[in-house]
């Protein structure tokens, strides 16, 4: 929960007065609080904690820092909450 | 593609850890703070890249590693109350109270749910308003700027059957923390990059000033890490002590100001109670006053709390930096991540854990390795 995860943003909406937004990591798409990064957009990628974007990244960095995490076994928050039956079937 | 990548950052580590080299001229003992960053040490085996003049110890960065025995024991017991939903982030779900941990209670019929987001939790209280509906907040600067939205907007939305049990760390008074401590050995910090891609680092400067210890702004990638090491032993092989920034990409001086404007509007700072290392000064977030009805110390009572730690378990002094996990008796034989004894072999973040991870309990006894007497040094 202290390494930020960074995902690219799918889309964003407003969600009772609040920025919100998709964001996919790899092969997980989750809702994001994008309220912290209030110039990011569709396309961008964002370091995200917890459910929100802290700061914005760029691609080709984001990539890698996702493939470290991963390594790192430090993914595992983004499908924690998900039953087991629900995800890797 | 993912081969030149490699390569090219195989060679980068190569040419940081030769450039090492040729700078120390003497033993210097340097802290990362952050636990992602020990996973990324051990994981790579940056410290075993080092010349041994260089020696790493690992910091209390590991949120589930430090809240108090007491405050999870205080989770456990407003779990079991009747009409309560207790949401958690996952990494709290086994780490162990004074009798069992979450997922026992779970198992016993308490309704603990794992979140992803403390907004989901919120979520949760909307859709059950005849419930209680309770969150453990606990983290570092990373998380809140998220468990202060939570609250945020319960209070807006005037979720009145939320509230949040709050156990916050901060980082800088617990550097202040070690460095004050008798017996510190730590020389310089790599100082959390995620942390500091929110908070800044402003409050690092005078830190690195008043105990002159340099500081390294650091990220969790090998070459970031062996590059903020680089940078950490010129400073002191030059006497200089500041606070510098490695992890540019990610980190500004100010760190993200609406992120910060929001946890200083909703938490303020008091102190805190670290497990394994005790009360630090000014140390954590409590709820403001303004925020009292949704938080969960004030609404739920919790008779006086009588906590019980395994007495073998040596992670105090691993969270300060005086000792590591392979000298602890009780590592990767008794406490294992399946059977754990101390929250740092739980955590993902946890140095026990990480040290485990990586088959590190094999060296115990092992002469060649580093960290057996290294309190001696
Ligand atoms: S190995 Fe287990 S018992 Fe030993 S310090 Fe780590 S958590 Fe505690």
């Amino acid at each position: 929960m202290c390494l930020g995860i960074p995902g690219e943003i799918l889309e964003v909406r407003d969600d009772n007065g609040v920025r919100v937004g998709k964001v996919r990591f790899a092969g997980i798409t989750r809702e994001v609080c994008l309220e912290y990064v209030p110039e990011a957009m569709p396309g961008e990628f964002v370091v995200v904690h917890v459910g929100f974007a802290i700061s914005r990244i760029d691609a080709e960095e984001a990539a890698r820092a996702y493939r470290l995490l991963e390594e790192l076994g430090q993914t595992a928050e983004l499908t924690a909450d998900v039953p087991e039956s629900d995800h890797d079937p | 593609m993912k081969y030149l990548d490699e390569y090219r950052n195989r060679e980068i580590a190569a040419a940081l850890t030769e450039q090492i080299g040729r700078a120390v001229t003497r033993p210097w003992v340097l802290m990362e703070v952050c636990g992602g960053q020990t996973h990324s040490i051990v994981r790579y085996g940056i410290d075993r890249m080092l010349p041994p003049a260089i020696e790493l110890v690992h910091g209390p960065g590991c949120p589930v590693c430090v809240t108090s025995l007491e405050m999870i024991d205080r989770a456990h017991a407003i779990a079991q109350r009747p009409g309560v939903i207790f949401t958690s982030f996952g990494d709290m779900l086994r780490v162990p109270g004074s009798c069992g941990d979450l997922l026992t209670l779970k198992g016993r019929g308490a309704d603990v749910r794992v979140v992803y987001s403390p907004l989901d939790a919120v979520r949760i209280a909307r859709e059950n308003p005849a419930r209680k509906v309770v969150f453990f907040g606990i983290g570092f600067e990373t998380t809140a700027p998220a468990n202060a939205m939570a609250l945020f907007q319960a209070r807006k939305l005037g979720v009145k059957n939320f509230s949040m049990l709050v156990s916050h760390v901060l980082v800088p008074p617990s550097i202040a923390a070690i460095l004050q401590a008798p017996g510190n050995r730590v020389q310089a910090f790599l100082g959390p990059g995620h942390v500091c891609a929110v908070m800044g680092y402003r409050e690092y400067e005078s830190l690195s000033a008043h105990y002159r210890v340099p500081i390294v702004i650091t990220g969790f990638e090998p070459v970031d890490l062996l590059e903020g090491i680089l940078m950490a032993v010129r400073q002191l092989e030059a006497g200089r002590a500041q606070v510098e920034n490695q992890y540019v990409r990610a980190v500004t001086r100010e760190g993200n100001c609406a992120a910060r404007n929001l946890i200083f509007e909703v938490f303020e700072v008091g102190d805190r109670k670290w497990r394994g290392v005790g009360a630090i000064p000014k140390s954590g977030y409590r709820i403001a006053y303004e925020y009292r009805d949704h938080d969960a110390e004030r609404l739920f009572e919790v008779d006086e709390i009588d906590t019980h730690e395994p007495p073998e378990c040596i992670s105090g002094l691993i969270l300060r930096g005086l000792k590591k996990p392979c000298d602890c008796p009780a590592f990767g034989k008794r406490c294992t991540p399946q059977n754990p004894l101390g929250a740092t072999m739980v955590s993902a973040e946890g140095a026990c854990a990480a040290y485990y991870q990586y088959g590190r309990y094999l060296d115990t006894g092992n002469p060649g390795d580093r960290s057996a007497g290294a309190g001696a040094r």
